[in-house]
């Protein structure tokens, strides 16, 4: 209960005018930079982190983690209306989001991904305050092997559903792997796969590459089918909202398991991009409608958005408690809170009661003000969608190019960007799964990092990874979801044969 | 305006040199590491001391360019030549890096300007480990060679500093490299490696937390004061490493600024003469003291001096290692 009063002192600090202005401004400004993609909450944040100077700690603290809320909602609106991802995070939620749009249904599938981001992220806030100063020793568990069997959970427990050819997906896969192997390789300090490009030795950002996969991509696949017909007939209807987000609590077991697979995800620093594949996994392989996967069932935007957010919320314990940033965003709030004077470690929730427990309870805050606001722009977002095609064809293009700009001032980025809305086209012509390739790009030097660390380690031994039994958990149920599904098909298929 | 045109001709009636350069719009600093690295925070050190000094009209822009440790920033002010508003902020890594590594650029790319910091290093253990370097180092010993040693990035100062220990001290260590040195930090505080050799910055947090403690300083003397960190210790408690047992006298990373090739000397004058300004600074003194640097200033000759001798050294361990890039 030490918990529980620390928290009440944290809303007596957290609740003045001054800040709850400070929530809703920066609640906006952030839903404004999570639309336009590229631009994304990272540089938002890093852009304003100058004004926070001559602010008190808790103040500045508070605007900037209300720009990361209003930048994780808003960075749903692209992925749901365009197809563009504006964080690695909500790839994920393209897969279901983006085909309920099409089909009509904008207003549900915004709806459905903010009402359940907004449960996702309360229940990240809650376990925060429980069990703040127990949870920040869990991480400390974690060496190579152990994040790398996160990492290989993630892979596999997404991989083993994909409803494409194993071949293509394999495919697909390596191919990401190739791409997040260019630049400079942490483990031999050597540079690989820059092509003579010297520029490359920073590496391909996740931003520029999903950008072209996805937007540009389908930008290509439109302009050759649809170029006519692709203006949505959607009613703005404020009643919509409403009825989506009253049944949502139908989903409620979806719910639970993806805040629980986020949360989980977001503490073990997995992080929120890792979460909201492997939820989406999860769901795709539990559901009773998993054929309808891919075609705009609510399940799969709930999924992926809940668990999301849950992941992003928890992920800030172990930056506070033991200054590894979770996420970009978080990593340069962490670079503020260093210029602020404090210094993220075990020691700050002893030393900055007032801080932590006033960030905390501004979490619970401005979460709310940032879902009612979010809410409330619905449907001059989905009205986006009833524009006709040849008008918001160049829109999404420019935003793709600036956006893709934008990540590090480079036109490289800009070509790159390109490049990779001609492979999107061609996955998609050809029928190979993105999901994999990009799952691959986003974690893919991560989960390589980890597992040569691990092998630097134990000196070339596979011991290391059943050595204790977090580690060999985690890797059993790796290999548990990659090849159940496929035994179980050959055992299906003996036993019809026999029978 | 009047008041910032008299302002400027107060300034160059009192400041002895009056330039032949002025900065006459935005200037870019790229600080070649991500946000919260030790770089990155140097650059905004010096940026939050100029602004809130009013030491420069035009306003700055600090960008972040840490991809490829750190390459990305040179690669692109490499190819900024004749510009004098894109500064580049980094380390030694401006001539270490391309020993080691097939990266875009060399030293030579590059205009000096001055080394402003030097950032020091301590050998770190975890709180229940070694209770100093004697007991540390009979304990490597009797590891053999699964001795693990952690640091940030491969082939850079830490590992250069954690080759260096082996050989002074006849040991062997498997040496893992992080991302960063608050990376390194966690793992340290996880039991996961029994050492680290981070900058005072990267764990002051985990050592206020009692997670780990620095065993020596590698540096001829010990550190300034400065409060203290934990209840009991603070920086100048700690023994240097000779003083302790391990006969590496001093080992230091500085923090560097450069501008690109082609520009006049009066441009670099002009940058010279701020960042000696800078140095001045209430707001400078502060970021040194909050992360236990020590501060230099090195330009001209002696800073030119100051890489040949570093070069050297460092070219040393990397031909013993087998780290030169053909």
């Amino acid at each position: 209960m030490e918990n529980f009063d620390l928290l009440l002192h944290g809303f007596s600090i957290a609740i003045s005018v001054d800040h709850v202005a400070l929530m809703i401004g920066g609640v906006l400004l952030g839903i404004l930079v999570g639309v336009l993609p590229g631009l994304g909450a990272p540089n938002g944040v890093s852009l304003l982190l100058p004004i926070t100077f001559g602010m008190q700690p808790v103040s500045a603290i508070i605007l900037l983690s209300s720009i990361y809320w209003g930048a994780l909602f808003g960075g749903s609106v692209t992925s749901i209306l365009f197809n563009i991802p504006g964080e690695p995070s909500s790839v994920a939620t393209t897969f279901d989001g983006y085909p309920m749009a099409r089909s009509g249904r904008p207003t549900q599938a915004l709806a459905t991904a903010f009402g359940s981001a907004a449960f996702g992220a309360l229940v990240g806030v809650v376990l925060i305050t429980c069990l703040a100063s127990w949870i920040a020793g869990v991480a400390l568990k974690f060496g190579p092997a152990e994040y790398f069997a996160v990492y290989f959970l993630a892979f596999s427990s997404f991989i083993g559903v994909g409803g494409a050819p194993p071949i293509k997906t394999v495919v697909s896969l390596t191919l990401g792997f190739a791409i997040a192997a260019i630049g400079m390789d942490t483990v031999s300090g050597q540079v690989r796969l820059t092509m003579g490009v010297d520029e490359l030795v920073k590496g391909v950002n996740f931003v520029v590459a999903v950008m072209g996969l996805f937007g540009i991509g389908e930008l290509l696949i439109a302009v050759e089918e649809e170029m006519h017909a692709r203006a949505v007939s959607s009613r703005i209807d404020w009643r919509e909202v409403f009825r989506t987000i009253a049944s949502l609590p139908r989903y409620g077991w979806v719910l639970l398991r993806s805040a629980a697979v986020g949360c989980w995800m977001g503490i073990t620093p997995g992080g929120p991009t890792a979460a909201s594949f492997m939820s989406y996994g999860i769901a795709k392989r539990v559901s009773r409608r998993r054929d309808k996967f891919g075609t705009g069932e609510p399940e799969g935007i709930i999924a992926p958005e809940t668990a999301d957010h849950a992941a992003g919320t928890s992920a800030l314990l172990p930056m506070l408690s033991l200054g590894i940033p979770g996420s970009a965003t978080a990593a340069v709030m962490m670079g503020g809170l260093m210029i602020w004077g404090l210094n993220p470690g075990p020691a700050l929730f002893i030393e900055q009661p007032d801080f932590v427990w006033g960030l905390i309870a501004s979490m619970y805050l401005g979460n709310i003000v940032a879902v009612v606001l979010v809410l409330l722009t619905v449907p001059i977002f989905a009205a986006l969608m009833r524009l006709p095609f040849f008008f918001i064809a160049p829109l999404i293009f420019i935003v793709c190019v600036v956006g893709a700009y934008s990540v590090s001032n480079s036109y490289l980025d800009v070509l790159l960007m390109m490049g990779f809305g001609v492979l999107g086209y061609l996955f998609k012509k050809l029928d190979y799964p993105l999901a994999p390739l990009v799952l691959a790009v986003v974690i893919g030097d991560k989960a390589e990092d980890a597992f040569r660390q691990s092998m630097l380690m134990s000196q070339g031994s596979l011991r290391i990874f059943v050595d204790n039994a977090l580690v060999s958990t985690l890797v059993g149920l790796g290999f548990a979801l990659l090849l159940v599904p496929p035994l179980a098909r050959t055992f299906g298929r003996l036993r019809k044969r026999a029978a | 305006m009047r008041t910032l045109t008299f302002a400027v001709v107060a300034a160059s009636l009192v400041a002895a040199p009056a330039f032949a350069w002025q900065p006459t719009k935005a200037i870019e600093f790229v600080a070649t590491a991500g946000p919260g690295g030790g770089t990155d925070n140097f650059a905004r050190a010096v940026q939050a001391a100029i602004v809130k000094n009013k030491l420069l009209d035009q306003p700055i822009v600090v960008v972040n360019k840490g991809g490829g440790s750190g390459a990305e920033g040179y690669t692109y002010v490499k190819g900024m030549a004749g510009d004098p508003y894109h500064l580049v902020f980094g380390t030694s890594n401006t001539w270490q890096q391309p020993m080691v590594s097939k990266v875009a650029f060399k030293a030579s790319d590059f205009t000096p300007i001055a080394a402003m910091v030097q950032d020091e290093f301590l050998l770190w253990v975890k709180q229940d480990g070694p209770k100093d370097v004697k007991e540390y180092l009979a304990a490597m010993k009797a590891k053999g060679s699964s001795a693990k040693m952690g640091g940030a990035q491969s082939k850079d100062t830490d590992e250069l500093l954690t080759r260096m220990i082996e050989k002074t001290a006849g040991l062997k260590f498997i040496y893992v490299p992080f991302k960063s040195g608050a990376e390194a930090a966690v793992q340290l505080a996880g039991g996961h490696v029994d050492s680290h050799v981070n900058n005072p910055s990267e764990s002051i947090g985990q050592w206020k937390g009692n997670t780990q403690r620095p065993i020596c300083v590698f540096n001829a003397k010990r550190l300034a004061a400065g409060p203290k960190v934990t209840a009991a210790e603070g920086w100048s408690d700690i023994p240097t490493c000779q003083e302790a047992g391990l006969a590496i006298p001093l080992f230091q990373q500085p923090r560097t600024v450069w501008l690109p090739l082609k520009v006049t000397p009066e441009q670099v004058a002009f940058y010279v003469d701020l960042m000696k300004k800078v140095q001045a600074t209430a707001e400078w003194k502060d970021y040194v003291e909050k992360s236990s640097q020590s501060q230099v200033f090195l330009t001209g000759q002696e800073f030119t001096d100051y890489m040949t001798q570093d070069s050297g050294r460092v070219h040393k361990v990397a031909e013993e290692q087998g780290w030169l890039v053909k």
